[in-house]
C-alpha cells in the first residue's frame, strides 16, 4: 500500500503511463500479429520464435549497415520469412500448427544463439544505438497526453497506428472479411470462391511483418543491444493478450496495456524499496497472464475453425 | 433439364445425388464423362466456374458462416468494395433487400446467421445463390430440417423462382415432395440413372421401387401398444445449452413399457441437450430423471447405462461409433472391460469377436468381418452397428435420436422393424426426430417439443400432420384444430 501511495504522491503516475505503453509495444503487435494468423484458421504459437528472430535479425543489420531503419525493415523481413516457414509446414504440409510453431520457437532460441556467439558477443565496434524518441510537434506538448502517447520511438507509434489499421481491415474491407470466413467455416469460404489457401498464406505471413516489427522494438528502440532469449516469453503473453481481447485489436491492446501495466508496476515497486524480492515481483506479468487466461478460458469465443487444418476434397 | 422447371433427382443415401451434384458445382472432379449447359459443353473445375455460369447450390449442411451477418454472408467472394478493398456496407444491404423483397424471402440483412432458425438461414442460402446471379439452382435435401409449413414456403420460393424463368434442381429422398413440387423426376441407384418420368406417369410406390430396386414398405406394420408402466420419467427438467443459454425448460413427459413415444419438433428446440440430459452426458440444472424407478438425474453415463437405458445418439459420427476402430470394438463400447468380453484387465478378443459375429449376423450388417473398421462402412451400416450394440446389452428402455439420418431406405426398414419389435418386447422407446415422417408411422403417442418444452401430447387416437406442424411452429395447442385437447 505504501508504495502506491509513493507512486501516487510523486506525481509518477504520468510516467507509469508512458513506462506501460512503451512496454506494451511487442506484445501489441505481437498480439496483432497473431490475432491476424488465428483469424484466417492458423494457430500461431510461433510468435515468440518469430520476435527473438527479428530482434536478432534487425540488431545484426543495424550493427553492421550503421543504419536503423535499414535494421528494423530486415527485422519485419525476417519475421515474414519465418513466418513463412509456419505457413508452408502448416498449410501446405499439414503439419499440427502448435507442433511447427513449438518447432519455430526452439530453431529460434537456437540459431540467434549461435549467430549470436560467433558474430555478435566477440565484437568490439560500437553498437547502433536505439531508435530516438521523437516528441511530436504540438501533440507532445500536451500535458499528461502529450508525455504518454507523443513522445515514443518509431515501433510505439507503428504499433498504436496498426491497432487501427488491423481494425479496419479485419472489419470493414473485403479481406478481412475473407480472413473471417476462412477461420469460421474455410469450406463454406471455398464454397464462395474464396481461395482459402491463398488467405491463409498472406495472414500468416502479414503476422510475421507485424510480430517482426514487435521482435525489433527489443534490440533497437529497448535495448541497443541483441542478448540471447531477450524477448523472454512475451510472445506467449501476447497470445494470452490476444485470447483475452477476444481476438480483436481494441481488446487485445487493452490486455497488453494490462500485462505491460503490470511488469512497469513491478518494475516501480522495487525502485520504491516495497519489501517484496525482486523475484516475486518480477512474476507478476506472468502469473497475471496465468490467471486471466484461465478466466477467459471457455468463455473466450475462438474462430471456430482455428488450429484445423483445411484441405479441399 | 430445361428452364423454368423443377427437375427431382430422387434417391436414396449413398445412390450419388450429392456426388453428381458436387460435380456440377466443381466442388468434385469428375473422372471421366462431359457435361452440357445451355447448350454449350462446359468444363466446372471449381465453384467459381459453376458461379460463372450461373449455377448456384444450396448444400444439404449449410454453407454459412454463424458470426457473420446475413448480408457479409451473402456478398461473401463476391463483395461490392469501394477504394482499398473496402466493403460498400450500404450497397451490400440494399442489394440483398432488393432480392429478399423480389423473391419474397423475408430475411433481414442485419441479423447474425447464428441468431437465425434453420428455416431462414436456408433462405440465406438461397439468396446467396441468387446474388451470384443462379439461373439453375441446386438445392440438397432442403426439407430435411424443416417443417411441413416451412416445407410449404420454400415450395412457394421454388415456384416463384421457376416462374421467373430459373431451373430448379430438387434433391430428395422424400417421395411425398417430388410429387408436390417436380416437374420431372430421375431416379438414380448406386451412382447410375434408373429411370426418368414425370408426377403424372409414376406413383409413389412406383418411385419407391425404383428407388430401392426392389418393393418397399411405406409404412411400418405394426400392431396398437400396450403400455406397460413407466420405465422412464422425466420430471421439470432444465438443461442449459452450450451457450448457458436455457434450452430444456422444465420439461416433464414419461414413456412406458412396450410404448414408442415419438417427440417432434424443429431442430434447435431443446432435443439434442434432453436426451444429452437423459443420457447423463450433459448435466441438468434442475429436475429430475427416472430411469426403471431409479433416480439417475446425477448418474453418470455408465450407470444409466448398467440401470437398462439403450441410447442412439442423433450424431453417429460423433458419438455412435468410432470410426478408427474395428465393428466387433465398436459393438463392446459399453461392456468391454467385463464379462464376458474381459476379465480383470484382460481383453478377451476371441469373445468379442464371436459376439461381433453373431451381432454382424442378427442385424444385418453388411461388412466383409467383424475386423473391418466402422468408418468403412456405409452410413446404414454403421447406425445397425449402433443399434445392434444399444440392443444386445438388454436395455428396458431406449432413446432413439435422429435414429435413421443418412441412412439408406433398406436400414430404414429395418432398423424401424427392430424398434418395433423392442416395443413389442416390453421396452419404453422415446423417439426423437425431426422426420416428421419417422414420427408418425413409429409413435404409439407423439410429445411436440417447442422452446424446450412441450406443447401437447398427442394420443394414438387424435395425431395430426398439419396439427403436429403447427405446434412445432409455435402454434397453441388450444389454437389448433383438434378433434380432442391432447396437452399434458
Amino acid at each position: 500500500m505504501d508504495a502506491f501511495l509513493h507512486v501516487l504522491q510523486r506525481g509518477d503516475l504520468v510516467n507509469l503511463a508512458a513506462a506501460t505503453l512503451v512496454a506494451s509495444t511487442p506484445l501489441v503487435l505481437a498480439a496483432l500479429g497473431g490475432l491476424m494468423c488465428e483469424r484466417s484458421g492458423v494457430v500461431n504459437i510461433a510468435l515468440e520464435g518469430i520476435m527473438l528472430t527479428s530482434a536478432f535479425v534487425g540488431y545484426a543489420v543495424a550493427f553492421n549497415t550503421h543504419n536503423l531503419t535499414l535494421g528494423v525493415l530486415a527485422a519485419v523481413l525476417a519475421g515474414m520469412a519465418i513466418a513463412g516457414l509456419h505457413a508452408v509446414l502448416s498449410i501446405a504440409f499439414v503439419v499440427d500448427q502448435i507442433v511447427s510453431g513449438t518447432v519455430i520457437n526452439i530453431l529460434a532460441v537456437g540459431i540467434t544463439g549461435v549467430f549470436y556467439r560467433a558474430y555478435i558477443q566477440q565484437a568490439e565496434v560500437r553498437g547502433p544505438g536505439v531508435l530516438p524518441v521523437w516528441k511530436l510537434p504540438g501533440l507532445g506538448d500536451i500535458p499528461i497526453v502529450g508525455p504518454i502517447f507523443f513522445q515514443q520511438a518509431f515501433v510505439t507509434y507503428a504499433a498504436l497506428a496498426l491497432i487501427v489499421v488491423v481494425h479496419l481491415v479485419l472489419f470493414r474491407t473485403v479481406w478481412g472479411l475473407r480472413t473471417r470466413a476462412s477461420g469460421e467455416h474455410p469450406r463454406a469460404a471455398e464454397t464462395a470462391g474464396i481461395n482459402v489457401y491463398l488467405v491463409r498464406y498472406v495472414n500468416v505471413i502479414a503476422s510475421g511483418a507485424l510480430a517482426g516489427l514487435g521482435g525489433c522494438y527489443f534490440s533497437l528502440q529497448q535495448v541497443g543491444n541483441f542478448l540471447p532469449g531477450m524477448t523472454g516469453g512475451q510472445g506467449f503473453i501476447a497470445l494470452a493478450a490476444m485470447i483475452f481481447g477476444r481476438w480483436t485489436p481494441l481488446g487485445s491492446f487493452l490486455a497488453s496495456l494490462l500485462f505491460a501495466g503490470a511488469g512497469a508496476l513491478a518494475g516501480r515497486l522495487q525502485i520504491y524499496g516495497v519489501h517484496i524480492p525482486y523475484q516475486v515481483l518480477g512474476m507478476l506479468p506472468y502469473v497475471l497472464t496465468i490467471v486471466v487466461v484461465a478466466g477467459a478460458v471457455g468463455r473466450a469465443v475462438a474462430p471456430a475453425a482455428v488450429g484445423k487444418p483445411y484441405r479441399r476434397s | 433439364m430445361e428452364w423454368g422447371q423443377v427437375h427431382a433427382l430422387l434417391g436414396e443415401n449413398g445412390a450419388g445425388k450429392s456426388t453428381l451434384m458436387n460435380v456440377v458445382y466443381g466442388l468434385i472432379r469428375a473422372d471421366s464423362g462431359e457435361m452440357q449447359f445451355d447448350g454449350a459443353q462446359v468444363q466446372v473445375h471449381s465453384p467459381q466456374d459453376a458461379i460463372g455460369l450461373g449455377i448456384g447450390m444450396v448444400h444439404q449442411h449449410f454453407m454459412l458462416i454463424p458470426p457473420l451477418t446475413v448480408a457479409d454472408n451473402v456478398i461473401l467472394g463476391q463483395e461490392t468494395a469501394r477504394a482499398a478493398g473496402v466493403i460498400d456496407g450500404r450497397a451490400s444491404r440494399r442489394t440483398v433487400n432488393e432480392l429478399s423483397r423480389r423473391y419474397g424471402l423475408q430475411v433481414d440483412p442485419d441479423a447474425r446467421v447464428r441468431d437465425l432458425s434453420v428455416g431462414v438461414q436456408q433462405r440465406v442460402e438461397i439468396l446467396k445463390a441468387l446474388y451470384r446471379g443462379a439461373r439453375l439452382l441446386i438445392l440438397d435435401e432442403p426439407t430435411s430440417v424443416l417443417t411441413p409449413q416451412e416445407t410449404e414456403g420454400l415450395f412457394q420460393i421454388v415456384r416463384g423462382l421457376t416462374a421467373e424463368g430459373s431451373a430448379v434442381i430438387f434433391i430428395t429422398h422424400k417421395l411425398g415432395e417430388v410429387m408436390a413440387i417436380a416437374d420431372r423426376i430421375t431416379v438414380m441407384r448406386r451412382g447410375k440413372v434408373v429411370a426418368s418420368t414425370t408426377p403424372a406417369e409414376s406413383s409413389q410406390a412406383d418411385l419407391a421401387r425404383l428407388m430401392v430396386g426392389r418393393p418397399v414398405l411405406l409404412r411400418v406394420e405394426k400392431g396398437p401398444a400396450q403400455p406397460g408402466r413407466p420405465l422412464l420419467q422425466v420430471d421439470g427438467l432444465s438443461v442449459l445449452d452450450d451457450r448457458r443459454q436455457v434450452a430444456v425448460d422444465g420439461l416433464s413427459l414419461e414413456v412406458r413399457a412396450g410404448e414408442i413415444l415419438g417427440l417432434a419438433g424443429v431442430e434447435g428446440n431443446g432435443q439434442v441437450e434432453l436426451v444429452e440430459a437423459i443420457a447423463g452426458l450433459r448435466p441438468a440444472r434442475s429436475g429430475r430423471v427416472m430411469l426403471c424407478d431409479h433416480e439417475v438425474t446425477a448418474a453418470s453415463p455408465r450407470r444409466r447405462l448398467r440401470a437398462g437405458l439403450g441410447h442412439i445418439p442423433a450424431d453417429r459420427h460423433r458419438m455412435g461409433v468410432i470410426l478408427e476402430l474395428p465393428i466387433s470394438d465398436n459393438l463392446v463400447l459399453g461392456d468391454f472391460d467385463r464379462p464376458p468380453f474381459a476379465r480383470g484387465i484382460v481383453r478377451l478378443l476371441a469373445q468379442v469377436r464371436d459376439h461381433a459375429a453373431r451381432l454382424i449376423k442378427s442385424f444385418d450388417v453388411r461388412a466383409a468381418g467383424p475386423q473391418q473398421l466402422a468408418g468403412a462402412l456405409s452410413g446404414g451400416n454403421q447406425q445397425k452397428v449402433v443399434v445392434a450394440r444399444e440392443l444386445s446389452n438388454g436395455p428396458r428402455v431406449l432413446m432413439a435420436a435422429q435414429p435413421t439420418r443418412g441412412v439408406d431406405v433398406g436400414s430404414i426398414e429395418f432398423i424401424h422393424r427392430q424398434i418395433v419389435e423392442q416395443r413389442d418386447a416390453g421396452l419404453a422407446v422415446l423417439l426423437v426426430s425431426s422426420e416428421l415422417d419417422e414420427v408418425l408411422s413409429l409413435a404409439d403417442r407423439v410429445a411436440v417439443i417447442y422452446r424446450g418444452r412441450i406443447a401437447a401430447v398427442l394420443q394414438a387416437g387424435e395425431i395430426d400432420r398439419d396439427r403436429i406442424g403447427l405446434l412445432m411452429a409455435g402454434g397453441q395447442a388450444d389454437q389448433v384444430p383438434a378433434a380432442s385437447e391432447g396437452a399434458l
